[in-house]
């Protein structure tokens, strides 16, 4: 630098200014290394966060399938209602927490401020429905029963309704086509919990916080096909969380429709015959208790006998599903689950169970044969059967002398299945058998009925029902015996003697036990599906079909049809000729043995009618009656608890659907036209080149409708007119009932 | 007095005639340090679309009028360029003479912020409001006087050539000059301003050539003072809070660590190429506090990428580049002090600036120089940048 001599200027300060100079340009290097750090080396990682910062989801729900009858009937589908909803996080930033406005908002609905409050609270252990046990970001509905006056009221005022909207939304409608229910088989949705949603983040069907979630019935076992796929606009918004941009938009998938093989008038006769069974057998005396019957629960099935698919499945008590639609109140969710509610939400078809009476006797007469008994022989049908010190009575000490084993089902005759049983029982060495297995033919033969374990068929929560084979009892013994050992005394009261007892041997086959199992009382239970399950398979030539409600799957565009096949499970262990002979004697049942007199003037010779009755003993309750019938298409079953006699209680009801299935009028005529369901149907409904599925238009109620077509002929009450063949009942209630002087079975019915 | 005179330096060649005058060889306008300007004008221009980026949806404080702040950033670059045209045309020399004036009015102007008349904005009481909108931060202007004053207190002697370096009185006299403004601003507290000071008083001494004893002096002085200043509570809670925070800005993500958090996800997401101007979804979101301001350089690093935040370090490191080669180069030590000082301003300015928007220095209250929104700042940096320009202008003509 020529200025430096000039100036005379020092080395120190030329010195300090090129330090000054390295200084501020490694602090500019070092600006320069940090940027590199966090946008080239870090880059990714805080773009990430970035795009977590500014976007906002916002779910358009998909619309959820329908769920539709065999013939394309809507069972469940959706409207369009003015839901008014809270948003928690904007009430929340109220002074009083939005009480005031909460308040104002149940004048304008009209309803109860403190409902309203409750609908709003969040869910945890402490807190009872109803509360919201949703997310508590996503507006929570208060009621989706708005009118458009109140909605109006509310948008026009938003100022005085802070965090309340009031927008049109598709809700879930059970629309009840023809005045059927389907309640318990349809079930419900509610909004999805937390956990729900962490459980299923990383599955192909992830849930979203607006989900609702199908939570029983068929609306949760295809709930996923139901669902559908919410849409999902993401929008950028700014940190005070207003919307500046749409980062992305997928738009809503409706859900797949399901078709199932649920005939919505066959449901509604279904239903309506089981009501009405059950409201008559309560004005019917029971003897036994000096009361009348309470006839407090009941279920029928429907069943396709050769595809195992449901017509109707009904279960009672029941209860309105649509009251679980925009949230439930505290006093229908009490009225159907409180302690004192008689637990409507059961589907008591596939969970209720008891013990089948002589419903079961078809198990135990394809027992004998496989131990060997000739079906023809001769088997005494004593009034009473003695072993020890026990005397087991045939019912009312009726004596029919020796008689097959058809004719033992057919008069439903004790005392020849005790004989039976209880030579086996011997056979097999005992209360101590033989070492190597025993033969246990009539435990085995329930198994392969497929007794004891769960049908399959496609609705959640299905219980398995018991055989009480010695493998059971053992396990039930280990489980039990401290308590009653702890309880049982030998001379004391009934429960506290058998107890005593249990202690003792409960580990075993005892010999009463086998021959209580013999008749299907005891500790033998099963659900009304499972009847339907045998019953049909007896119809269809031994076949066991998975029960299935579900027929089809339909892409909301109608394109894509998912059929769902009936699926066997396994054969009845009977040969094709002792099936026909236990098919004559079931008919025999329905024409000159216990249900005969409920069948007069059937049509038997156009439409071969098969059935059997049960009366189940339940200690501590009236008896559980049971018909179980079939004809070559389809099997009926229906139970009752604590309403008599299989046929007395059910006999006219199931008769009653039959007449509607087929037609068949007051007068014993078969009327083609007036038949809902002659053959089962085959056809999947038509989807339109829209994609809508067609439905044909369903009668007002078709149950009322039958009643008319009975009422039409002559002899609508079959109990009024007497079959030569059969002995005439003396009491509505005198059938199958026998009494045992220790009658076994000490659980009650589901 | 006219301006060709004072344009042009008397001695050089003969008097031209009209526009040609401004081209020749000898003319301000071909003395003028091109570098330094054209990158200050380039980082004031990015500055005016950075400001505008930030500022166009923020209707809490725009007014309503996107173009509220662009326009006024602008015409703060303008009125900032005529100041710089206004130093050059007076000469540093001839300010030379007016600094002690000059620092009597900085120095009021601080003690003004002390009394009613200031306003305190985010925590710090260095506010003048003027009304209309318009607001005054006299501690922008101290930062020159304190340079010119020490510097003129300093190479008095020296530019004499009495003594080759000044002494140890001058050095004292010096620095009772510089703390009397650094105590006013430290009352404020405006705890920025006050660290570019000392870091302005630090360069001033390295540059006036005084004794090492001084230099080592002060850096402990500082040392120690800061020292004191934690121990002994002068610091508002908030001042620590923020200083936390930079330390580990997760400690507190949504209360005082949610500045720097913020700044660093815009930054960090901006990558190599940035999300393109108007963009940015942390600036367009709002999501960074100050973002016209202190934190502007964010705007840059998301919506330009490495590529944008680089070529605005990249221009300030040619401004400063340029500014140590006037100080090294002019013949007088009044010069070399005053660029000097600029320098140490300067680099240490955008170093906390950017620094702080990385994560690396604590959150402070400075502005970018040049970049960030700010009347007071523009007009300051701008002074400072027609002082480098005269000292460049009057330098001896070299081969």
């Amino acid at each position: 630098m020529t200025n430096i001599p000039e100036t005379g200027r020092t080395p120190r300060v030329q010195t300090r200014l090129v330090v000054i100079q390295i200084l501020v340009l490694s602090l500019l290097g070092t600006l320069g290394g940090r940027l590199w750090y966090l946008q080239i080396r870090n880059g990714a990682q805080y773009q990430k966060e970035a795009s977590g910062n500014h976007v906002q989801q916002v779910v358009q729900p998909a619309v959820r399938g329908s769920i539709l009858d065999a013939r394309g009937v809507a069972l469940a589908d959706n409207e369009t209602r003015l839901v008014v909803s809270a948003s928690r996080t904007d009430l929340l930033k109220q002074k009083d927490d939005g009480k005031a406005v909460l308040a104002k908002l149940a004048g304008v609905l009209g309803m109860n401020p403190e409902d309203v409050a409750q609908k709003v609270r969040l869910c945890d252990a402490k807190t009872p429905q109803p509360c919201w046990n949703g997310s508590p970001y996503q507006p929570i509905p208060i009621t989706d029963k708005a009118t458009p006056r109140q909605a109006l009221q509310i948008r026009e005022r938003s100022e005085d309704f802070p965090g309340i909207t009031a927008e049109p939304e598709a809700v879930r409608r059970y629309g009840g086509p023809g005045k059927s229910n389907t309640a318990q088989v349809l079930g419900y949705l509610s909004p999805v919990t937390d956990s729900e949603i962490q459980q299923a983040k990383d599955t192909d069907s992830p849930y979203l916080r607006s989900d609702m979630v199908g939570r029983s019935g068929l609306e949760r076992q295809y709930d996923r096909e139901l669902r559908g796929k919410a849409g999902v606009t993401r929008y950028e918004v700014d940190n005070l969380g207003r919307v500046i941009g749409k980062a992305q938009s997928d738009a809503a998938q409706s859900g797949s429709s399901l078709v199932t093989s649920i005939d919505a008038r066959v449901q509604r006769v279904a239903e309506y015959q089981l009501n009405d069974a059950m409201t008559k057998a309560r004005q019917q005396f029971d003897d036994i208790t000096g009361e009348n019957y309470k006839a407090d629960s009941g279920a029928v099935v429907v069943m396709e006998a050769k595809t195992g698919r449901i017509v109707a499945m009904a279960s009672a008590p029941t209860y309105d599903p649509n009251v679980w639609v925009g949230g439930i109140s505290a006093k229908d969710y009490n009225a159907l689950t409180g302690k004192n509610s008689d637990y409507p939400l059961l589907n008591r078809a596939i969970q209720g169970q008891s013990a089948p009476g002589s419903t079961f006797k078809v198990v135990s007469t394809a027992a004998a044969v496989q131990a060997g008994y000739d079906f023809n022989g001769n088997y005494p049908c004593t009034s009473s059967y003695s072993v020890g010190g026990q005397v087991f009575k045939n019912f009312e000490g009726e004596n029919f002398g020796p008689i097959s084993l058809g004719r033992a089902l057919e008069v439903s005759c004790d005392t020849v299945f005790y004989g039976l049983a209880d030579n086996q029982w011997k056979k097999d060495g005992g209360i101590n058998p033989k070492k190597g297995q025993p033969k246990d033919y009539f435990f085995k033969t329930a198994h392969q009925f497929g007794l004891g374990k769960p049908t399959g068929l496609d609705l959640p929560n299905e219980v398995g029902g018991r055989v009480p084979d010695r493998q059971w009892k053992l396990d039930y013994w280990k489980a039990n015996k401290d308590g009653w050992c702890k309880t049982g005394k030998k001379d004391g009261s009934y429960v506290e003697k058998i107890a005593y007892e249990n202690c003792l041997e409960g580990n075993k086959m005892r010999e009463g036990d086998a021959i209580n199992y013999s008749i299907g009382q005891g500790d033998t239970l099963v659900t009304p599906i499972q009847e339907a399950m045998i019953y049909g398979a007896i119809s269809n030539g031994g076949t066991l079909h998975v029960p299935t409600i579900g027929k089809a799957i339909i892409s909301p565009d109608g394109k894509h049809v998912t059929e769902i096949q009936p699926k066997a499970r396994g054969r009845l262990p009977i040969t094709p000729a002792t099936r026909n002979m236990m098919d004559q004697a079931l008919a025999g049942v329905a024409t000159r043995g216990t249900a005969a007199w409920k069948f007069s003037g059937w049509p038997q010779d156009k439409i071969p009618l098969h059935a059997k009755t049960g009366t189940a003993e339940v200690y501590g309750k009236q008896t559980t009656s049971w018909l179980a019938t079939y004809t070559k298409d389809y099997s009926v079953i229906m139970t009752i608890a604590q309403a008599g006699t299989g046929s007395g209680a059910s006999g006219e009801a199931v008769r009653n659907i039959y007449s509607a299935l087929y037609g068949v009028q007051g007068d014993g005529s078969v009327d083609n036209k007036k038949a809902l369901l002659p053959t089962p149907q085959k056809d999947l409904p038509k989807v339109q080149p829209d994609g809508t599925i067609a439905a044909p238009k369903i009668p007002q109620d078709p149950a009322e409708d039958q009643k008319a077509d009975q009422a039409g002929g002559d002899g609508s009450q079959g109990d009024q007119q007497q079959p030569a063949t059969s002995p005439s009942p003396t009491a509505g209630n005198r059938n199958t009932r026998r009494r045992t002087r220790r009658p076994r079975s000490r659980r009650t019915p589901a | 007095m006219t301006g060709a005179n004072s344009f042009s330096v008397p001695g050089y060649g003969p008097e031209r005639a009209g526009w040609t005058r401004v081209f020749a060889r000898d003319s301000v306008a071909r003395r003028l340090d091109w570098p330094i300007l054209l990158s200050a004008i380039a980082l004031s221009g990015i500055g005016s679309a950075l400001v505008f980026s930030a500022t166009r949806n923020r209707t809490e404080i725009n007014q309503g009028d996107p173009y509220y702040f662009l326009l006024r950033h602008l015409m703060n670059t303008g009125i900032g360029l005529a100041l710089m045209l206004g130093t050059v045309w007076l000469g540093h020399r001839a300010l030379r003479n007016a600094v002690p004036i000059l620092y009597g009015l900085s120095v009021l102007g601080i003690l003004l912020v002390l009394t009613p008349l200031g306003s305190t904005v985010n925590g710090a009481h260095s506010w003048i409001v003027l009304g209309g909108g318009f607001s005054l931060q006299p501690s922008e202007f101290v930062k020159i006087t304190i340079i010119l004053g020490m510097a003129m207190l300093l190479a008095a002697r020296v530019d004499a050539g009495d003594k080759k370096y000044p002494d140890h009185r001058t050095v004292l006299q010096s620095l009772g000059l510089a703390s009397v403004p650094v105590m006013i601003v430290l009352l404020m507290p405006d705890l920025g301003s006050v660290m570019v000071m000392v870091v302005i008083i630090l360069g001033v001494l390295l540059a006036s050539g005084a004794s090492n004893r001084w230099i080592f002096g002060l850096i402990t002085a500082g040392a120690l003072g800061a020292l004191a200043v934690w121990q002994l509570h002068i610091l508002d809670q908030y001042q620590i809070a923020r200083f936390a925070a930079f330390a580990n800005p997760r400690l507190d993500p949504a209360g005082v660590g949610y500045n720097t958090n913020q700044a660093r996800i815009a930054i960090g997401s901006g990558g190599l190429t940035g999300a393109g101007l108007f963009h940015g979804s942390q600036t367009t979101g709002q999501f960074v506090p100050e973002q016209q301001t202190d934190f502007v350089f964010t705007v840059a690093g998301e919506e330009l990428g490495f590529l944008g935040a680089g070529l605005i370090i990249v221009l300030l490191g040619v401004v400063l580049w340029r500014a140590c080669r006037i100080a090294r180069e002019t013949t007088e030590l009044y010069g070399t002090i005053v660029a000097a000082g600029i320098v140490a301003w300067f680099a240490f300015q955008a170093f906390e600036n950017v620094g702080m928007t990385l994560g690396i220095m604590p959150v402070t209250g400075l502005p970018l120089p040049f970049v960030s929104y700010g009347g007071s700042s523009m007009f300051a940096v701008w002074v400072a940048v027609g002082l480098l320009q005269s000292i460049h202008v009057q330098r001896p003509m070299s081969a």
